[in-house]
């Protein structure tokens, strides 16, 4: 019997429903997928007033206490800025850190995707790799960029690098996770059907991981775009970028500008997390 | 060599000794290397399968039951002997032919009923026949649920949509593990029924693994019985029932009867496997 596949060869043929907590990697960060979205009018106005307290209450502890606008940045004024300050050298920086933090992750989550998928498929290559993927997930990548300036030079590719180095582990320890739920029941149904290897990664192996990778993704770019404002605020490219602006605007004390350039990275953080909400509920929302 | 056999004889059907083998099982042995040291799953179980007949393999849980199933299935591979479909070793699955059930009804929860139907044909690259598939839909009575997810139907509307993801196929081969056999005793009698309305059209060679001896005698022509571990074949009995079966069959002396001589076969093999 030499075509029998390998994967299948002497495994248990049981069928019981695997326990979930086994599933998990060393970090579980399913619950940011499972965050229900706030839809009854009752909670949408909580959370408003929630905001809308928090903001007032800010404001008027500052101006109670005469705090100075270069020490802390107002609510209101920096509201203010934002809107009517949002110039081409916000736009600018934006997309200056947008890229870096795209083309980063493009890069790392690629890279993490692959090597999950191959790793799974090689026991013993996994358990010698894992530790290290998360030794990589630990250390705060920031700390490599001074030191590719001196390699690079002063262009992006310092900063999408780091970007790539802090978002890749994590999408792959979390894609390994979602690969490592293999259900053989489901496998053996492709393989009756006379599935290819490749038929059960595209149509088995990969919408089972589906789910841990919508994750892993969502963990990654919160990561990244973390690392890409933390590293321009510790040596940005000659093309500047949001963390860049934060140390010029806090050199000048000009908190209402840092405080509306904090406002963007916030507001960026938060789409990306939404983006990715989205995505997981249209594609892997069957795993409720 | 005598054992072999021996085995086969027993094993075959007294109606039907002329008819050619669908599938035959010549001195199937698995032995399983687990991590705690092999495991005698299957000892040379001999068994022929006839054209258009329904078998019923009947044993106690762990006895080895999938693991033949899987094997005819060409899942996995054996440890010794070999399986014949048509005469030709099975050396893999045999898509164009077999159909296979599985315990549980093995839904991909990420496809709607209908996509979960489409997933075979898109796996061979094959046209979908609308056609068949809308009439196997209505007759299953799952017209109507077409878009909902597996999620969102009851275990046996889930069983009922894989028979339709399987007879979609037009496998001249029905091998079916258990697939009842989450399923509460009244759902369970209205499958049974189902399942045999449907053969009865189609004919197709049904090998039916199941712990549940009057659903063994209800649906089969002949029941094979396997002892306890490692399997080995007990004893075969033909089922000389009259088609079409009804619920109100099984209460009648002739069913209650061979019921009463199953189990004895069922328990004496247990007892023999006690003893050794
Ligand atoms: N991969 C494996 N490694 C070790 N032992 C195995 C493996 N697969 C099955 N077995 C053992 O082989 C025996 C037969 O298993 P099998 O699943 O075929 O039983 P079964 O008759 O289908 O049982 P059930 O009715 O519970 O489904 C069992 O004792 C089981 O523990
Ligand atoms: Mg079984």
């Amino acid at each position: 019997m030499s075509q029998v596949p390998t994967e299948l060869r002497d495994e248990i043929p049981t069928f019981e429903e695997r326990p979930v907590a086994a599933e998990h990697g060393p970090i579980d960060w399913s619950a940011l997928t499972h965050v229900q979205g706030a839809r009854s009018a009752l909670e949408v106005s909580v959370l408003i007033a929630i905001f809308a307290g928090i903001f007032f209450l800010l404001q008027g502890i500052l101006d109670w206490t005469h705090t100075p606008t270069y020490v802390f940045p107002k609510p209101i004024e920096t509201v203010k800025t934002f809107v009517n300050d949002f110039t081409t050298s916000e736009l600018h920086s934006l997309s200056v850190t947008g890229s870096e933090f795209l083309a980063g992750l493009a890069i790392g989550s690629t890279a993490g995707l692959v090597l999950a998928a191959l790793l799974t498929q090689k026991p013993f290559a996994e358990k010698v790799i894992a530790p290290y993927v998360l030794v990589m997930v630990t250390t705060p990548m920031l700390a490599l960029v001074p030191l590719l300036r001196l390699l690079l030079g002063f262009g992006l590719w310092p900063i999408i690098i780091t970007v790539a180095l802090a978002s890749g582990p994590m999408v792959m320890i979390n894609a390994t996770t979602g690969f490592r739920r293999t259900d053989l029941a489901k496998i053996a149904l492709a393989r009756s059907y006379g599935a290819s290897t490749l038929q059960i990664f595209w149509k088995i192996r990969i919408p089972l991981a589906l789910p841990m990778i919508v994750v892993g993704y969502m963990v990654g770019s919160i990561f990244g775009i973390l690392t890409a404002v933390g590293s321009e605020m510790v040596a940005a490219s000659n093309q500047g970028g949001l963390g860049k602006d934060l140390v010029y605007y806090a050199s000048l004390g000009d908190m209402p500008q840092f405080g509306a350039t904090i406002l963007i990275v916030a507001i960026l953080g938060v789409l990306i997390y939404i983006v990715f909400y989205l995505i997981g509920k249209r594609w892997a929302s069957w795993e409720a | 060599m005598s054992h072999l056999s021996s085995s086969v004889r027993s094993a075959a059907p007294a109606t039907a000794q002329c008819a050619t083998a669908k599938i035959s099982i010549l001195e199937a042995t698995k032995i399983y290397a687990a991590k705690t040291g092999p495991v005698h799953a299957l000892e040379r179980v001999s068994a022929d399968v006839y054209e258009r007949e329904f078998v019923c393999i009947l044993g106690p849980s762990g006895c080895g039951k999938t693991t033949l199933l899987w094997a005819m299935s060409g899942l996995h591979a054996l440890t010794g002997g070999e399986i014949l479909l048509d005469g030709q070793p099975v050396q893999g699955p045999r898509p164009d032919q077999v159909g296979v059930i599985f315990q549980e009804a093995n839904l991909l929860p990420w496809r709607n009923l209908l996509e979960n139907i489409e997933f075979p044909f898109e796996i061979k690259h094959q046209k979908v026949p609308r056609d068949l598939i809308v009439a196997l839909l209505e007759q299953t009575g799952l017209a109507g649920f077409e878009h909902s997810f597996p999620r969102e139907l009851s275990g046996g509307m889930q069983q009922r949509a894989s028979i339709v993801r399987a007879l979609a196929q037009a496998p001249s081969v029905l091998l079916m593990d258990e697939p009842f056999g989450a399923l509460d005793a009244f759902t369970r009698d209205e499958m049974n029924l189902l399942l045999l309305r449907l053969w009865s059209e189609s004919r197709q060679t049904i090998v039916f693994v199941t712990h549940n001896i009057s659903e063994a005698i209800f649906l089969a022509d002949r029941v094979l019985v396997l002892t306890p571990r490692p399997g080995r074949l007990a004893r075969a009995f033909d089922i000389p029932l009259p088609r079409p079966r009804t619920v109100e069959m099984t209460f009648e002396t002739e069913f209650l009867e061979l019921m009463r001589e199953i189990k004895g076969a069922v328990e004496s093999g247990s007892r023999r496997t006690l003893e050794v």
